[in-house]
């Protein structure tokens, strides 16, 4: 797995740190998938500051992350996109919608410990 | 049209997708472009060599520095000997996908970019030329 996930209290913090293949996003799609379910985490943080590129193929897994850490009582923040990618992803016809996001890690850590539980 | 310097990188593999993103932001980077553009071209770059990997198995990307009319700008030309495209107009709608996935490469590919251009043949493959110019 080439992507860290570290496990703070009832939050999983997945922290990209440099480019994946396909492959690498997928596996860290079912890796999230089994440890919200195994660990019962309520909070799932994706730090995507590192990824330069979000294209369709990315961003659609991301979207899956988030799906599915919802159907397993978890929500999802996505943080650090850079305003350059951002700026793409619209181009592109792309969003997160229904997606929470945030500048950064902190942010994405308050936002996840002030939603009602 | 006069070119330049060209790289060619054959796509195989997905992780070829990520060398190929790469190496176009590494040009663009050597030949002035922004920092936005230089993003907007490798997420072009990715969404094309994608498609070779997804809909032909392999083919080619080539990064080249041209120059016409006194500007300068880097082409992408993704080309592949794979099934083609039977309805070109189709492919080129947001939405539109025969893998299931978010049909948004080759639309979103177009926005990204200056200049577009898709040519494709069933049963012969498909040649997909991006040109974005220096400001
Ligand atoms: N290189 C290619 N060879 C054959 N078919 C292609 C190629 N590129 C794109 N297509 C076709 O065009 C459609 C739209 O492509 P695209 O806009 O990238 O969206 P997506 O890849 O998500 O389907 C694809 O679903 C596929 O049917
Ligand atoms: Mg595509």
């Amino acid at each position: 797995m080439s992507v860290p996930i570290l496990k703070q209290g009832e939050i999983l913090i997945a922290s990209i740190q440099s480019a994946l293949s396909d492959r690498e996003l997928v596996e860290l799609r079912d890796e999230l998938a089994d440890r919200v379910g195994r660990l019962r985490s309520r909070g799932v943080v994706i730090d995507v500051t590192a990824l330069d590129v979000l294209d369709s193929f990315a961003t659609r897994t991301i979207r899956g992350i988030a799906y599915t850490a919802k159907l397993r009582g978890a929500k999802t923040v996505v943080v650090g996109i850079q305003p350059e990618v951002a700026f793409a992803m619209v181009q592109l016809g792309l969003s997160l919608d229904g997606i929470a996001t945030a500048l950064d890690l902190e942010e994405g850590m308050l936002l996840l410990q002030r939603w009602p539980k | 049209m006069v070119v330049l310097s060209d790289i060619t990188i054959s796509i195989e593999r997905e992780h070829d997708i990520v060398a190929a993103r790469q190496k176009g932001r590494e040009l663009a980077a050597r030949m002035g472009f922004s920092g936005t553009d230089q993003t907007l071209l490798a997420t072009a770059i990715s969404e094309v060599a994608r498609n070779i990997v997804s809909y032909a198995g392999r083919g080619t990307v080539v990064l080249s520095s041209v120059e016409e009319q006194g500007r300068r700008g880097l082409m992408i030309i993704a080309e592949d000997h794979g099934p083609g495209i039977a309805d070109v107009g189709l492919a080129m709608r947001d939405g539109y996908s025969t893998g299931g996935s978010l049909g948004a490469g080759l639309p979103g590919a177009k926005r990204l970019v200056d200049d577009f251009e898709l040519s494709s043949t069933v049963g012969t493959g498909t040649t997909v030329t991006l040109k974005k110019w220096l400001r």
